[in-house]
């Protein structure tokens, strides 16, 4: 197994990262680094390339040119060390329905080769950490969609991944359980120090939680800082007086997106399965 | 930004009641991977068995009914040389491959509605290479089929059929049973992984299982069977399957070494193909 690390302190980084989906290039030379222990946020409108540079970076599609590698491993040429160091949240609601969600947790327990010796509270600790203690033993058919989305992140976190990957975890859930899940999310990142990379559409969210905010179009990084930077460079541009208020991270957002919306815009898949998990979240 | 140092990390973790979440697991070696993720796929059969019960009991019907009413009338009407024993107990090992296969054959769709669900991307991203992922599969259809199988026995033993109470022959027929679905797990994966569409693989599973099944020796005897039908019957795993289950269940003629080695073969060829179209249902 080699390592290139160039910077201890990298956890990702993609170099030229192109990825096409027949003529279209889905990811058109995405160069991106997110620092170890940050909170970094991929945004976008639908179809800017964000899901699929995810699965790149989580190794689910192949690194057709460009480099991806996760604490210096090549996903393309070393995926198993890759995968040992990930935690991933898709943006479906993934717990499996007919199963506990003690039993849910433990399947990843098992998976990411936790001995039986210390199974079982390596699991009870995980859903703990995500405030699912009792209801741990009930089925996750009966959780609300909040609860599933916990379930999920006491799933990737039994492993003790470096790198937490989320994609759209708070699509479709109310503002209550929105926060609660970026709490559990902001705790454990602080007891463990891991490193969170997060895609969302909720501009409110990213300026709130993440500490540095990449915003993509077209498959590339378009502006690439913190919210507060990327709020102050627009208002800049604007030729802002320094009384006048701040422009949100959503203006910012469609300065660069322009409507965010064009024919290429999120494939009929991805917008059926947005739409499914909207629905089974209620 | 907040970064924190590994020590005082470790230690606000031990506070927090979290402390094994900051320890990643040791990995398995190389060759006990595979054993381990087959147990992880077996288990959660298992679990969602143990929740709900409906599908065993729905499934019992069908070879219920086969036994009942196919078995008992043609026992009567002699019309089917079985070499002297009772027709029904001719039927009873081909009916419990039949509902083994039926189970099988329908578990790619299991598949789909994972990828759908994103719980097939979530496994995949975790250290357990693609093929292990199938091979888990496959024998978690297993165990799934062999508890059917075990039901299917009962029905037979309490219809009267004189079965084998050998254990080891007992376990066999548990070897063969597993073996045989996982071939079929893996046939329904693999059409799973180039149709990508539940209601596509539902059309052709229900389009080839009938000819599967009345293309194998589960019903009659080879002998009795046009030529062209025999070469279908010579090919099709299921007909192996069946031999050695008559062989083992009721002691008739049979060729262990051949059924076992077929069925072998084609699991593993079955898992070979399935595990190679992964890359379109993660994509």
């Amino acid at each position: 197994m080699t390592r290139y690390v160039d910077k201890a302190d990298e956890a990702v980084v993609c170099t030229g990262l192109v990825y096409a989906f027949g003529e279209t290039n889905a990811v058109d030379g995405l160069d991106l680094t997110v620092a170890e222990g940050e909170v970094f946020g991929l945004l976008g409108p639908n179809g800017a390339g964000k899901t699929t540079a995810i699965r790149c970076m989580t190794t689910l599609l192949p690194v057709p040119a460009g480099l991806v590698r996760v604490f210096g491993h090549d996903a393309a040429k070393d995926a198993m060390a890759v995968r040992r160091l990930l935690g991933y949240v898709p943006q479906q609601l993934s717990a499996d329905a007919g199963l506990t969600g003690r039993e849910n947790v433990a399947l990843f327990a098992r998976v990411f080769d936790v001995p039986r010796r210390e199974r079982a509270e390596r699991v009870g600790q995980a859903l703990w950490a995500v405030d699912l203690t009792d209801a741990a033993d009930r089925l996750a058919g009966t959780y609300s969609g909040g609860m599933v989305r916990r379930l999920e992140l006491a799933q990737a976190l039994v492993s003790a991944p470096r790198l937490l990957i989320l994609d759209e975890p708070t699509i479709g859930l109310d503002p209550i359980a929105r926060t609660s899940v970026w709490e559990h999310i902001n705790a454990v990142r602080a007891a463990t120090g891991m490193t969170v990379l997060v895609t969302t559409h909720y501009m409110d969210e990213a300026d709130q939680y993440c500490d540095r905010v990449g915003l993509m179009h077209r498959g590339r990084i378009r502006a690439l800082g913190t919210p507060v930077q990327l709020r102050q460079g627009l208002g800049e541009r604007r030729g802002a007086k320094a009384t006048d208020p701040l422009p949100t991270l959503e203006d910012v957002f469609r300065d660069i997106a322009g409507s965010g919306l064009d024919d290429q815009s999120g494939g009929f898949r991805d917008v059926r399965s947005t739409r499914r998990t909207a629905h089974r979240v209620g | 930004m907040s970064e924190a140092p590994a020590a005082p990390r470790t230690a606000s973790a031990e506070r927090d009641g979290i402390g094994l979440l900051v320890r990643p697991p040791e990995p398995r070696a190389g060759w006990r991977v595979l054993p381990a993720r087959v147990v992880a796929m077996c288990a959660v059969e298992l679990q969602k068995l143990r929740h709900d019960r409906t599908e065993l009991y729905t499934r019992a019907v069908q070879p219920a009914l086969w036994l009942l009413i196919f078995g008992q009338t043609f026992t009567r009407i002699k019309a089917i040389p079985t070499d002297g024993i009772p027709y029904v107990d001719y039927l009873a090992p081909g009916i419990i491959a039949q509902s083994a296969m039926f189970i099988a054959i329908f578990y790619g769709i299991q598949i789909i509605w994972e990828r759908d669900a994103g719980i097939l991307n979530k496994l995949l991203v975790t250290p357990t290479p693609r093929s292990a992922l199938i091979t888990g599969k496959a024998f978690a259809a297993g165990v799934k089929s062999l508890i059917q199988a075990v039901v299917v026995l009962v029905i037979a033993a309490l219809l009267g059929v004189a079965l084998t109470w050998n254990p080891l022959k007992l376990l066999g027929v548990a070897a063969i049973v597993i073996l045989g679905s996982s071939f079929f797990s893996c046939l329904s994966m693999t059409i799973a992984g180039i149709v990508l569409s539940r209601d596509r693989l539902m059309g052709i599973g229900q389009a080839i299982t009938m000819p599967l099944f009345f293309g194998s020796n589960a019903l009659y005897p080879l002998s009795v069977m046009p030529g062209w039908l025999q070469a279908i019957s010579k090919v099709n795993p299921l007909s192996y399957q069946v031999d050695a289950l008559r062989g083992l269940l009721l002691g008739t003629p049979d060729h262990l070494a051949l059924d076992f080695a077929v069925l072998i073969v084609a699991a593993a060829l079955g898992i070979t193909a399935a595990s190679s179209l992964m890359g379109r249902l993660a994509r």
